[in-house]
C-alpha cells in the first residue's frame, strides 16, 4: 500500500496552538514523524534582555498562559541565585502554594483535553469545570485566575492575608471528591484501558536518552523531579510522594498525573495550614555581576532560566529551557508504530506546550549555524518587500 | 389513488413528520448531553437553526474531488432514509399494506447512508476524508453481521415472515419479541449496531474531529452539509422506530400504546445518549473485534434460541 503523508496542523482540532506533524502513514500505520514548530515565536529572550529584572518576571509570565507561574518562579530563583540570596520562609511558602495551584489546574486541564481527544467528552467537561474551583481559589489568592503575578526577585509581591486562607482550604477541599470520582472513572474504565494501556510506550531507557522530563519520565520508571532532587521553594519542609510508574504508556502518564494532583492538594494545604510568620521580600537593591541558573518542577517538567548580570538593572543574557522542549522529540520514539487513531492521544500524553518551546535556530545537518540574527532580519525585510509587490502595496 | 396515498405518506411522514421528530430528538440528545457536562445546552430551535444556517452557506466542492460523485452521495443517502421512513411509516398506519419481504429491504435500505458517507469521502480527495472513508468501510463491514442476524431473530420468532406488517402483528397477539430470550438478546445487538450505524462515541472513529477533523464530511460544506446532517438527524427517528417496529411491539395508534410508544422511543434516545457520554471512543480495530467477536457470538446465540421458541 503506497505510503501517505497526513498533516496534523499548523492548524488541527488536535491542540489549540500552531503546530505542525507531519505523520507517513503506511495504511492507518505510522511509519515516521516530523514534527515543525516556529509559529509562535515571540523572542521573549530578546525581550529580556531591554526589560529590568523586575519588568522581565512579569514577561516570562507571558511565556505560556498555563504554566504562567513555574517561568517567572525559575526566573526569580536565576535572579536570586545572582546573588546568591535567601527568600525569607514565608515567601517560600506562598510561592509553594501558587506553584502547586497550578499544576493542579494544569493537570486537570490536560486530564480534560485527554478525554476530548478520545472522544470522552464528559471527562472533558468534569474535569474543567473542577478545575474552576481551583481557579477560584487562585483568583482569592491573587487576584487572578491565571497569570497571577505573585512573584518577584526576593520574594513574593503580595501577601497571603490571613482571613483568606479558610476560604482557599475549602475550595481545595472541595475537589477532592470529585477528583477521587474522575479517578476511579479513569483508573476503572475498561473502554480507556483498551484505548490506553500498551499504548505509546516510552521505555526506561528512551526516557533517558530523550531526556524526557516531568510526568512524561516519571511514568517511565525514572524518578527524577526537582522537588525532590533540588528542593527550592517549601518543598522540603514536609511529606510528600514523588508518584512513578513503570510502563510509560499513555495510560500510566495519565495516572501520574491524576495522582499528582492529590499530591499537590496536600503540599498545597500544608502550606496554607503552616504558613510562618514573617517578611515576604527580600528587598533587593542592586545585582552583582555574574551568572545564576534558576530551575524548578513545572507540572510538564522541569523549567530552566539562566540569567547573566552585567551590573545593570537588566539581564545581560537570559537563556528559557521550557519542558517541552526536550519531550516533544520522545514522539520519535513513541508514534513510530502505532495507529493513527493513536498518534493524536500519544502526541498530546506529554502535554506539550509549544509556545514554552519556540526557538529559532537555522542549522544545516552539520550542526552549523546558516543565519545570524541579522541574515534572519534579513529574510524578514525581503519577504515583506516581496508580499507588499505582489499585492501591489506602495 | 393509491399512488397519491403513497406519495402523501412519502411527503408527510417520510419527510416531514421524521425530520420534526429527529430534529427534537437530536435536541433532547445534546441538551442531556449537556446538562451531563455542567453545561447550560442549545435552546430548543437550535437543530433547526443550524440547519438553516447551513443552507444559506456556499458549497465548495474541492478541486481535487470528484465532482458529480461528491454532490450526489449525499442526495443517495438522504433517499434511502426517506425511502425507509415511508416504508415504515406505511406499515405502522396502514395496517396490512406491508408487502413481502419489506423487512429485508428496510434492512438494505439501511445500510445505504453509510454507503454514502463512503461514497462521499473518497469522491471528496481529501486524505483525511478518505482515513474517514475507509474506517466506515470497516465499520460497516464490521457490524452488518451481526445486525442482519440480529434482525432474523423476530423473523423467526414470528413464524418466518419477511413482511413487517406480520412481525407487527405476531406481536400484538403474543407480546414484544424482546421479552423473549432470544429477543432480548438481539435487541441488545440491534441497540450497539444502531449506535454504530448513528457513527456515534464510541463507534464514532469515522467522524472524530480531534483525530481526521470530522474524516468523512471534512470537504462538505453548506447546503450539501445540511443534507447529510438532515440524513443523520432523520436516522436517530428511523433506526429506533426499525427497532420499536420489530422488537418492541411497533406503532399503535390507540390510547396507552401511543403513550408507550412514545416512552420507547425517548428510552432508546437516552440509550444512545448515556452511552455515547460515558465512553471513549474505540480503535476501529477494536470496533471491529467489537462486532465481529462478543456481538455475532450474542447474535448468533440469539438466534439459537430463538429457533428452539425461546
Amino acid at each position: 500500500m503506497a505510503k501517505t503523508i497526513l498533516p496534523i496542523g499548523p492548524y488541527h482540532p488536535l491542540q489549540e496552538e500552531p503546530e505542525f506533524f507531519t505523520l507517513t502513514l503506511d495504511g492507518e500505520t505510522v511509519v515516521d514523524v516530523d514534527v515543525r514548530l516556529g509559529y509562535n515565536h515571540r523572542g521573549i529572550e530578546k525581550l529580556s534582555e531591554r526589560k529590568t529584572f523586575d519588568q522581565s518576571t512579569f514577561l516570562v509570565e507571558r511565556i505560556c498562559g498555563i504554566c504562567s507561574t513555574s517561568h517567572p518562579f525559575a526566573f526569580c530563583q536565576a535572579v536570586e541565585d545572582v546573588i546568591p540570596l535567601e527568600v525569607p520562609l514565608r515567601a517560600k511558602y506562598i510561592r509553594t502554594i501558587i506553584a502547586e495551584g497550578e499544576r493542579i489546574h494544569s493537570h486537570l486541564l490536560w486530564l480534560g483535553l485527554a478525554g476530548h481527544f478520545l472522544g470522552y467528552n464528559t471527562v472533558y467537561m468534569w474535569a474543567w469545570k473542577l478545575r474552576e474551583e481551583i481557579l477560584d481559589a487562585m483568583e482569592i489568592l491573587s487576584g487572578n485566575r491565571n497569570n497571577y503575578a505573585m512573584f518577584k526577585p526576593g520574594g513574593v509581591r503580595r501577601d497571603i492575608k490571613p482571613e483568606d486562607i479558610p476560604a482557599v482550604l475549602k475550595k481545595v477541599d472541595s475537589i477532592v471528591p470529585t477528583l477521587e470520582m474522575l479517578k476511579n472513572a479513569v483508573i476503572d474504565d475498561p473502554v480507556l484501558h483498551a484505548r490506553l494501556k500498551g499504548v505509546g510506550i516510552l521505555s526506561r531507557q528512551k526516557s533517558i536518552d530523550y531526556s524526557a522530563l516531568g510526568p512524561t519520565s516519571r511514568a517511565s520508571g525514572v524518578a527524577r523531579d526537582v522537588r525532590k532532587d533540588s528542593p527550592y521553594g517549601a518543598y522540603d519542609q514536609m511529606e510528600w510522594t514523588m508518584i512513578v510508574t513503570q510502563n510509560g504508556d499513555v495510560f500510566d502518564k495519565a495516572v501520574v498525573r491524576i495522582l499528582e494532583t492529590f499530591e499537590s492538594v496536600n503540599i498545597m494545604k500544608y502550606c496554607l495550614e503552616h504558613l510562618p510568620p514573617g517578611e515576604i521580600d527580600a528587598h533587593i537593591t542592586s545585582l552583582p555581576p555574574g551568572e545564576g541558573i534558576g530551575h524548578i518542577e513545572a507540572p510538564r517538567g522541569e523549567t530552566f532560566h539562566y540569567v547573566l548580570s552585567d551590573g545593570t538593572n537588566r539581564p545581560a543574557r537570559h537563556k528559557v529551557r521550557a519542558p517541552s522542549f526536550m519531550n516533544i522529540p520522545t514522539f520519535k520514539a513513541t508514534v513510530v508504530g502505532q495507529e493513527l487513531s493513536d498518534a493524536t492521544i500519544i502526541l498530546a500524553s506529554v502535554d506539550p506546550c509549544y509556545c514554552c518551546t519556540e526557538r529559532v535556530a537555522v542549522r544545516d545537518t552539520k550542526g552549523e549555524k546558516l543565519f545570524n540574527g541579522k541574515e534572519l532580519l534579513r529574510l524578514s525585510w525581503a519577504k515583506t518587500e516581496r508580499i507588499k509587490k505582489e499585492l501591489g502595496v506602495p | 389513488m393509491t399512488y397519491l396515498m403513497y406519495i402523501g405518506y412519502l411527503v408527510v411522514f417520510g419527510v416531514a413528520v421524521t425530520a420534526v421528530i429527529g430534529l427534537l430528538a437530536s435536541w433532547i440528545d445534546r441538551k442531556v448531553t449537556a446538562r451531563v457536562q455542567y453545561r447550560v445546552g442549545p435552546p430548543l430551535l437550535q437543530p433547526v437553526i443550524d440547519l438553516v444556517k447551513l443552507l444559506g452557506k456556499e458549497t465548495l466542492i474541492p478541486s481535487g474531488a470528484s465532482r458529480t460523485m461528491f454532490l450526489a452521495a449525499p442526495l443517495i443517502g438522504f433517499a434511502s432514509v426517506i425511502a425507509v421512513s415511508t416504508i415504515l411509516w406505511t406499515n405502522s398506519l396502514s395496517g396490512g399494506r406491508s408487502f413481502l419481504g419489506d423487512l429485508v429491504v428496510v434492512v438494505y435500505l439501511l445500510a445505504v447512508p453509510s454507503m454514502s458517507i463512503i461514497l462521499g469521502g473518497f469522491a471528496s480527495g481529501n486524505p483525511l476524508a478518505s482515513v474517514g472513508a475507509s474506517r466506515e468501510m470497516k465499520l460497516v463491514m464490521a457490524y452488518e453481521l451481526p445486525f442482519v442476524l440480529a434482525c432474523l431473530v423476530p423473523v423467526i420468532l414470528s413464524g418466518y415472515t419477511l413482511k413487517l406488517g406480520d412481525i407487527v402483528g405476531y406481536q400484538t397477539q403474543h407480546g414484544a419479541i424482546a421479552l423473549s430470550g432470544g429477543g432480548a438478546l438481539a435487541l441488545i445487538v440491534c441497540i450497539l449496531c444502531m449506535q454504530a450505524k448513528l457513527a456515534l462515541v464510541p463507534f464514532d472513529a469515522p467522524e472524530a474531529e480531534t483525530e481526521i477533523c470530522g474524516g468523512v464530511l471534512i470537504e462538505y460544506s453548506g447546503p450539501v452539509l445540511a443534507l447529510y446532517r438532515l440524513m443523520k438527524t432523520m436516522l436517530l427517528f428511523v433506526l429506533p422506530f426499525f427497532i420499536i417496529i420489530v422488537f418492541m411491539g411497533g406503532l399503535r395508534l390507540d390510547g396507552i400504546h401511543l403513550v408507550l410508544f412514545v416512552l420507547k422511543y425517548v428510552g432508546l434516545v437516552a440509550l444512545i445518549t448515556v452511552i455515547r457520554n460515558t465512553n471513549p471512543r474505540l480503535r476501529i480495530d477494536q470496533a471491529m473485534r467489537f462486532f465481529w467477536g462478543p456481538m455475532t457470538v450474542v447474535a448468533v446465540i440469539a438466534v439459537g434460541l430463538a429457533l428452539m421458541g425461546w
